[in-house]
């Protein structure tokens, strides 16, 4: 056991876990954070992606210890007061349907919109489209996703 | 994943001290093959050093000879860096394609060339542009570094420090693949350097990546999408396997030599 400091939506953090915890585990089983999901366990669905000092990655394919010293955003801390943009516009437009893959669908998508405009490009839809290839979804077929992250993308 | 002991190391010493003092260690990178691999159980260190927060590991430089990478790279840096657009453009629309966007922000060059999956791009790179690989106690030509599925030059314990790349007069990679994986099945990148036109080919031999000297003799006095279909391409040394046949790898090297030409 190995004492891990970490931030996590703002809040410090320290606890005491072990080399081989995954940072999946770490949010949903030490710090009870179950918005972030874990579908294939593989690297393969994006259903646990968060964000690392701004960037997405897959909660399930890190440990808890490569996240030391990092701030680290879930889910549950994009919402500031109200539901942010991406959230809102998954909302108006019926952006899922079991909701599984939807916080993952969601990091992923604030990702790609912030790294579109920083690196000036123009997120369009066939953008969207190949930008989800690390996001599996079973049941929308993705149209509504991808309606969702382009209105997201002119709000935020 | 079995339990096992995490370092983080903050110089390329502190991390051979570590490795040396561990019974089983691994270094690790970004960890997005170890990790998961350890979950399967196909591996199952003692010891993991991490060598992301090591500032030697780090960066992108680049001169009028090439690039040079740093082992701790991510594909996002490299697909990102100013310095490998200019310099080798294929190299940066390479990384661009590995895994998805979350993988790249933390997969790195080092790590991907250390295990060596045959199914991996940056080793068609290495090859193809002709690549040094620095490690922290000599210099590997691309040529000697590949030495079969999952085989590396490196010996125990030693490290990838970074990666050089000379500057090709022109190169393009262009790949097929598997759907599921989204891992290439054949990937190709063909370059014109100064020391001849050089075809490697990833994803799909028995032993790794490979030169095609057929490709590499058309190219050479004709470098255009026409030259690629005299070239024999046989089937011999392809995997051949639930995901493509070796008939059909064949068939998608060509199809593959062409596309890279013509994005070159």
């Amino acid at each position: 056991m190995t004492d891990l400091t970490l931030t996590v939506n703002g809040k410090r953090v320290t606890r005491d876990v072990p080399g081989e915890t995954l940072l999946s585990e770490l949010l949903r089983e030490t710090l009870r954070l179950t918005g972030t999901h874990v579908g294939c366990d593989t690297s393969q669905c994006g259903a646990c992606a968060v964000h690392m000092d701004g960037k997405v990655v897959k909660a399930c394919t890190m440990l808890a210890h490569q996240a030391a010293g990092t701030e680290i955003t879930t889910i549950e801390g994009l919402a500031n007061g109200e539901l942010h943009p991406m959230q809102k516009a998954f909302n108006d437009n019926h952006g899922l349907q079991c909701g599984f893959c939807t916080p993952g669908m969601i990091m992923a998508g604030v990702d790609m919109v912030q790294r579109y405009k920083a690196e000036g490009k123009t997120l369009d839809e066939a953008a969207i489209r190949h930008e989800l290839e690390g996001n599996l979804c079973r049941c929308t077929g993705y149209h509504n996703i991808v309606k969702s992250i382009q209105q997201a993308a002119t709000e935020m | 994943m079995y339990p096992v002991k995490y370092h983080r190391a903050t110089s390329v010493d502190e991390a051979k001290a570590a490795f040396t003092s561990a019974s089983e260690a691994r270094f690790l990178a970004g960890g997005q093959t170890l990790l998961p691999t350890m979950k399967q159980h196909l591996a199952a260190p003692s010891d993991l050093i991490d060598l992301r927060g090591i500032p030697d590991l780090a960066g992108i430089s680049a001169d009028g000879d090439g690039v040079r990478v740093g082992a701790m790279t991510t594909h996002a840096e490299v697909a990102q860096s100013a310095e490998v657009k200019e310099a080798i453009p294929v190299l940066a629309h390479m990384a661009s394609t590995i895994g998805d966007s979350a993988v790249r922000h933390l997969g790195t060059m080092g790590g991907s060339l250390a295990n060596n999956d045959v199914a991996a791009d940056y080793p068609a790179a290495v090859l193809g542009l002709n690549a040094t690989v620095v490690t922290d106690r000599r210099e590997i030509a691309a040529e000697d570094y590949f030495q079969g599925l999952f085989a590396t030059a490196l010996e125990e314990g030693e490290m990838i420090v970074a990666v050089r790349y000379p500057r090709p007069e022109r190169a393009g990679y262009a790949k097929q693949t598997n759907p599921a994986s989204r891992y290439p099945m054949v990937g190709v990148l063909v370059a014109k350097t100064g020391g001849g036109v050089r075809v490697a080919v990833t994803g799909t031999g028995q032993d790794g990546v490979f030169r095609h000297q057929g490709l590499e003799q058309a190219l050479s006095s004709d470098w255009s999408q026409g030259a690629v279909d005299g070239v024999e391409i046989g089937e011999e040394g392809l995997m051949n396997d639930i995901h493509a046949s070796a008939d059909y790898r064949a068939h998608l090297i060509r199809v593959m030599a062409k596309r890279a030409v013509a994005a070159s």
